[in-house]
């Protein structure tokens, strides 16, 4: 019953609107988008009555963690379906600019079913499969622009992940080599229960890889370089997927195999890795945000940085605010994202020193710039603040700190940085911009919504969420 | 089997050394047809089916329909049939030759289980990766560095090759069909990475950066 709700329409409906071109035929085609969304989120939602079949055949079970990635990439893909009725339609158009539009629509439902795939499967290769199968749907959708920047990125990104992935394959072979000879298959529980018979050298080699794979499509730094440059050319819609679900899709490839490594006790080595990858992440988001010319860049910066939250906050030993962290990134840069597309169409401009007078200028778009801004920055009440803060308190509990003083650092650093470009646009007089937002209803109510949460999240976590939360994080201390 | 492993690796080499792109293509196409006969050369009973349709699913996407889809974007790219690798053809042989001795000393740490294949496949396995590596980003063509993606594909393909039999075949066929969807869509870009700016040289896609 889900799985139709969750693949079988959205996959239809994929494939119906490549049969819909033509330019007069958008509408249409962002309709049939909408009803995929529709169909996926309450695909989803059926998991959450009592009693529902979680299990399928042996390749798709679902467990509560890939339960919280699959919700949050509904919800966030929901929005972004809505916002894509507005978004478009003002679009600059240029008469050299033809070609792939119309795989827009079949392009992001190709995405939401390889990403639910990717959350669904409870096997190593099928896992590998679906996240290698988003590189491809996403590809088109960042060169949808089509002129050389879009395709610079584009290609950038096609050429780097494809690789990454290549390694990540590697390590999921030798994390397989680890499990030689005792004749069960690639699943995530065979080789937790199994986890003492393993032979840890591989699985070290394993993890590694993996995390050097998965970790180049997450955008953790030393290998983010394809994603500043994905997210500032892609649409906006694009890019709040990209860096809301995509991001999380590899960050759950990694955690798969860490439960594995857990298990084997090997938590030591991984943890090392994690806190690592996490604190260049931060560094690297320091060095890049300070003086960032480009709003769209600054957010993908950003996005570099919380990535490496997760990162360190899965290392220092805390999954639980890890976990939600990622919930409150994801919300909270998808909010962003979609705000600095009203700010392309009304500008016209990706600078930031040709934004000025937001809040005067287009009001409800500079209060909602204002507020997901300082949510991303971690100020109270918006959730950011309590994750954030939670990893910082436990990095002490956990005895890390040396990490604990590096994090507040690049965090402060940060802090300073970012408030300076974002109050700098927001602020100042009000000016007459070269573009129109015709249909600025459609845009307004996907951030609208997105802000109520993230502020209801701040100001109160529903105790059926944290329920919920702990029985993911669980799964993340070497349990089954 | 020895023989077949060398034969794989020297066609890596004749990659590295060659400064026709046509020639590259086809030595690529070459070397997955040398891959496609190690799955049935893994065990027994010769005609076993999961690996005879993987031996078979294998020679058809990587010697017939990749292959075949570079050779056409090439002819349409109307471009020079030359590599331009940034580091040049002699100074990467021996770059390759070096890749191999470290290769071949590296995988002493490496003593993986790989029967019934000689334990040689392991640092072979490297060396291609290494090499594919080595091509990505030494070359300035947009198509050379897809043709590094897929020496790269192979190396940890015959790495994968150890492991027959744990991978259940659905999973196989989604890897092959994820790998031809990539150099279909890296086909098209190279089509219009041609069209925008009249060459496939990829120092034409250094713009974006954060520092001016």
């Amino acid at each position: 019953m889900n799985l139709i709700f969750l693949l079988i329409i959205p996959g239809t409906l994929g494939i119906l609107t490549l049969f819909i071109r033509g330019n007069q035929k958008r509408a249409l085609r962002r309709h049939i988008l909408f009803l995929g969304a529709l169909s996926h989120l309450v695909g989803t939602s059926l998991f959450y009555f009592p009693g529902a079949q979680r299990s399928f055949n042996i390749y798709l079970s679902i467990d509560s963690l890939g339960l919280l990635f699959l919700s949050l990439h509904s919800v966030l893909f929901f929005f972004v379906s809505i916002y894509s009725f507005g978004y478009f339609f003002k679009e600059y158009r240029s008469e050299q600019e033809r070609g792939i539009r119309h795989l827009y629509a079949p392009c992001m439902l190709f995405f939401l079913i390889s990403m639910t795939v990717a959350t669904l499967t409870s096997h190593l290769g099928l896992l590998w499969v679906a996240v290698e199968a988003t590189t491809l749907a996403t590809a088109p959708l960042i060169y949808y622009h089509h002129n050389a920047h879009a395709l610079e990125a584009a290609w950038k990104y096609l050429l780097i992940c494809s690789v990454g992935i290549a390694l990540a394959l590697l390590g999921i072979f030798f994390v397989a080599a680890a499990g030689k000879g005792s004749g069960f298959d690639l699943f995530f529980s065979d080789f937790i229960k199994n986890a003492k018979n393993l032979d840890a050298r591989w699985l070290k080699i394993g993890f590694l890889l993996i995390m050097v794979g998965f970790g180049t499509k997450m955008g953790l730094a030393p290998l983010h370089n394809w994603l500043p440059d994905a997210h500032s050319e892609a649409p906006s819609s694009v890019s709040a997927l990209l860096s809301g679900a995509l991001l999380n899709v590899a960050f759950l490839g990694i955690l798969r195999c860490y439960q594995i490594c857990i298990a084997a006790g090997l938590s030591e080595f991984t943890n090392t890795l994690l806190i690592l990858f996490g604190l260049t992440s931060l560094g690297v988001a320091v060095v890049f945000i300070t003086n960032q010319k480009d709003y769209k860049r600054l957010l993908a910066y950003s996005s570099v940085e919380h990535m490496g939250i997760l990162s360190l906050g899965m290392g220092i030993g805390a999954p639980f605010a890890s976990l939600l962290h990622m919930v409150n990134h994801s919300l909270t840069k998808g909010l962003l994202f979609l705000v600095a597309g009203h700010i392309m169409l009304g500008y016209r401009t990706k600078k930031v020193s040709e934004v000025h007078g937001l809040l005067k200028t287009l009001p409800a778009t500079g209060i909602l710039f204002v507020t997901g801004g300082m949510a991303i920055m971690g100020l109270p009440p918006f959730a950011p603040f309590i994750s954030k803060f939670m990893i910082l308190r436990e990095s002490f509990t956990h005895n890390h700190p040396v990490v604990a003083i590096f994090y507040l650092l690049f965090l402060g650093i940060i802090f300073v940085a970012m408030s300076k470009i974002l109050f700098a646009m927001a602020q100042g007089e009000k000016r007459e911009i070269p573009g129109t937002l015709e249909r600025y209803p459609y845009l307004l109510v996907s951030p609208i919504l997105l802000a109520a949460i993230i502020l209801v999240l701040g100001l109160y976590l529903p105790p059926g969420f944290i329920h919920f939360l702990r029985e993911a994080s669980h799964l993340l201390e070497g349990n089954l | 089997m020895d023989w077949l492993l060398t034969g794989i690796m020297l066609t890596a080499f004749v990659i590295l050394g060659s400064s026709q792109l046509g020639i590259c293509i086809r030595v690529v196409a070459l070397q997955g047809a040398l891959l496609s006969l190690l799955p049935l050369l893994a065990g027994d009973p010769f005609l076993d089916l999961h690996r005879l349709f993987l031996a078979g699913t294998s020679f058809t996407i990587k010697t017939l329909a990749i292959p075949l889809l570079l050779t056409r974007s090439l002819s349409q790219a109307k471009i020079k049939r030359e590599v331009e690798p940034a580091i040049s053809l002699h100074l990467s042989l021996l770059g390759g030759g070096a890749i191999l001795v470290g290769a071949f000393l590296g995988a002493k740490f490496f003593s993986l289980p790989t029967d019934p294949f000689p334990s040689s496949i392991i640092p072979v396995a490297l060396t291609i990766i290494f090499i594919g590596f080595f091509l990505l980003i030494s070359r300035y063509k947009a198509i050379t560095q897809v043709l590094g993606f897929l020496v790269l594909e192979n190396g940890v393909f015959l790495f994968g090759v150890t492991l027959i039999g744990e991978f259940p075949l659905t999973v196989e066929m989604g890897v092959f069909l994820d790998l031809l969807v990539g150099v279909f869509v890296m086909g098209i870009m190279i089509h219009h990475i041609n069209r925008t700016f009249d060459h496939i040289d990829t120092k034409a896609l250094a713009v974006l950066k954060d520092i001016e």
